[in-house]
């Protein structure tokens, strides 16, 4: 008699091995936090050279960005990653690693639908739904507001 | 000549030889518990080609020109290659064969195709359509993470599950029976479906292919498990391999020890970070080619069911949302022509 | 000794965002790109509800740098271009307020395209 497929649905869950949760949640807050925390510092620095509230935020944004890049070029942040986990994911460097990775990845695919199009294969669902969410705020606004 | 026993298995009258074989693999591999019996290790995964198909591609050469120079065959000796690996429309074998001029069969069953190749180059030969067929499979981690993942700089985290794509290939020359190892039957599996949609845990789509298989090859020959030295799955990995186990008891067939995985052999899963084992079209082709082969060539392993097992889903169906079919096919090697203890 | 508190304050609920996220990993078949949407998404609506920027004021980057901040980034992007340009600003806001972060992916996804090699996975 073979299982049906909810048996062997609740067998497999059975068999296969937990994350360790904690410790994958400990790591992505450590590590997590230190990107902020890195982010924090250009801010700061920022600030004390006299930068416009809103040009620091854009500042840190691309310093991170630019950190990730660069690393993404190096091969180390997937190595980073593969130990932070969420930790790597959620910072906005997560973003710009979702966007060089496959840029580089598939460079030997050509310049336009290689690199071109790849670029937004994981983060462009990201840009969409977020403009999207914030163009229906702005309705909201404009309509009711 | 081969004939049928039962509903799915061919026993093979006149037990083709594998003649020769050879086995390729990269650093990861050769890091492993098994990688001094590899013929060929390159520890450049680029194989000193410019992108990872070209790659793949050169191993299978690299793993042919092995098992041809072994037996010293020549490739206009070969009347029939078949091959196949993971990539879409199975390029990694058909630019690695491209210019061996060799009657081509191109084969698609994911991790299964070893055995798939394997058991058709037996048939061929068996029934002296073929004198002599080539298998072939070949799979490259990092083709296979581009094409069914992730970029490879992509910061991701495998689940435990998850099963690391070797980078491998293996090559058989299947020929008129001569010394050992023999094929001695085949048996051809069924698409099997238990409803399993996580692609991260192909070892639990794997699982009930391989248990059919099994039990259909077990009932078709009146044979048991103890008849048998060693069942080898292909790539089920951990998670796959204790699920076998368990829908194998429940059809009351205990395998004692008795069973091996390729997916679990080829790496050190405490040391190498692999999760739950190796996978991929290689890695049950080079498990077979550096180190199962040469043992029952020596005789130290006698009776060998080698079922490798193969994931059937596309990108497509998995973002689609399909569940994932598996398959497996089993061939019984063996040491000796006729059974132990018959005629 | 305010910078160190700052920074403190920035480790902690950015590393928090993160801790979250791993739940996320962890505990669902959610796959990163749709973890990463959710957070932008959620972070335009906790925006909207105006209960974001109270922890941006408190955390500085350990609230902007997590995803959600960018997400805030278009949230108040647009509610700034609504109130000079009306309806209009409502589709130009949320880009315009977050062009620095996309474009200097884009552009730095260029040139690391062009200048490394990929690599492979150990």
């Amino acid at each position: 008699m073979s299982p049906t497929p909810q048996e062997y649905n609740k067998m497999s869950q059975k068999a296969a091995p937990n994350s360790k949760l904690f410790r994958n949640m400990l790591v992505a807050f450590l590590i997590g936090g230190l990107i902020c925390t890195i982010g924090q510092g250009v801010m700061e620095w920022m600030q004390s050279l006299g930068l416009e509230q809103k040009d620091c935020g854009a500042v840190t944004s691309i310093s991170l960005i630019f950190l990730s890049a660069l690393l993404t070029g190096l091969n180390c942040y997937d190595n980073i990653a593969k130990h932070a986990g969420a930790g790597t994911l959620v910072p906005i460097t997560g973003f710009a690693n979702a966007m060089v990775s496959p840029a580089l990845e598939f460079k030997r695919e050509g310049m336009i639908l290689g690199v071109g199009a790849k670029m937004f294969s994981i983060a462009g669902p990201v840009i969409l739904y977020g403009s999207a969410a914030s163009v229906l705020y702005g309705l909201v606004l404009a309509i009711f507001g | 000549m081969a004939v049928k026993t039962g509903k799915y298995t061919y026993l093979l009258e006149n037990t083709p030889s594998v003649l020769s074989f050879g086995s390729v693999g990269s650093k990861k591999e050769s890091e492993g518990p098994l990688g001094q019996y590899f013929d060929v290790i390159n520890p450049d995964s680029t194989f000193g080609e410019s992108s990872w198909e070209k790659a793949e591609s050169k191993m299978v050469q690299i793993s042919v020109g092995q098992a041809l120079s072994k037996g010293n065959f020549e490739a206009d000796q070969i009347d029939m290659a078949f091959a196949g690996d993971l990539l879409n429309q199975c390029i990694g074998s058909v630019y690695g064969l491209r210019d061996l001029g060799i009657p081509f069969v191109g084969l698609y069953g994911a991790c299964s195709t070893m055995a798939e190749s394997l058991a058709l180059s037996a048939l061929f030969v068996d029934t002296a359509i073929a004198k002599k067929a080539l298998a072939v499979t070949s799979s490259h981690f990092c083709s296979a993470e581009r094409q069914f993942r992730f970029p490879l700089e992509y910061g991701g985290q495998r689940p435990p599950t998850a099963q690391w794509t070797v980078t491998g290939s293996g090559a058989c020359v299947v020929g008129e029976s001569g010394a050992a190892p023999y094929i001695r039957a085949v048996t051809i599996g069924c698409i099997e479906d238990l409803g399993i949609k996580d692609a991260n845990n192909m070892g639990a789509a794997m699982a009930p292919a391989a248990a059919k298989t099994i039990t259909r090859y077990l009932t078709d020959t009146h044979t048991r498990p103890e008849d048998y030295d060693m069942i080898l799955t292909g790539d089920l990995g951990q998670v796959g391999s204790a699920l076998l186990e368990q829908l194998l008891e429940q059809e009351k067939i205990h395998l004692q020890g008795r069973h091996q995985d390729c997916g679990l052999l080829i790496y050190d899963r405490q040391q190498q970070d692999v999760h739950a084992g190796g996978s991929g079209c290689g890695c049950a082709a080079s498990v077979l080619c550096s180190f199962i082969l040469p043992k029952i060539r020596k005789g130290t392993l006698g009776d060998v069911l080698f079922v490798a097992t193969g994931a059937l889903m596309s990108p497509t169906s998995s973002m689609q949302g399909e569940s994932i079919p598996g398959i497996a096919h089993l061939v019984h090697l063996s040491s000796s022509r006729r059974r132990k203890g018959v005629e | 000794m305010e910078l160190l508190i700052s920074l403190g304050k920035a480790f902690l609920v950015g590393g928090a965002f993160c801790a979250v996220g791993q739940v996320f990993i962890d505990k669902t078949k959610l796959t990163p790109a749709r973890i990463l949407v959710g957070y932008v998404v959620l972070g335009v609506l906790l925006s909207a509800l105006g209960l974001y920027q109270p922890i941006v004021d408190f955390a500085g980057a350990g609230a902007t740098v997590p995803l959600t901040g960018f997400g805030h980034l278009l949230a108040i992007g647009v509610k700034e271009a609504v109130a000079q340009k009306g309806l209009l600003g409502a589709l130009t806001g949320g880009l315009t307020a977050s062009a620095a972060g996309i474009t200097a992916a884009m552009v730095f996804g260029l040139l690391v395209a062009l200048l490394f090699k990929p690599g492979d996975k150990s």
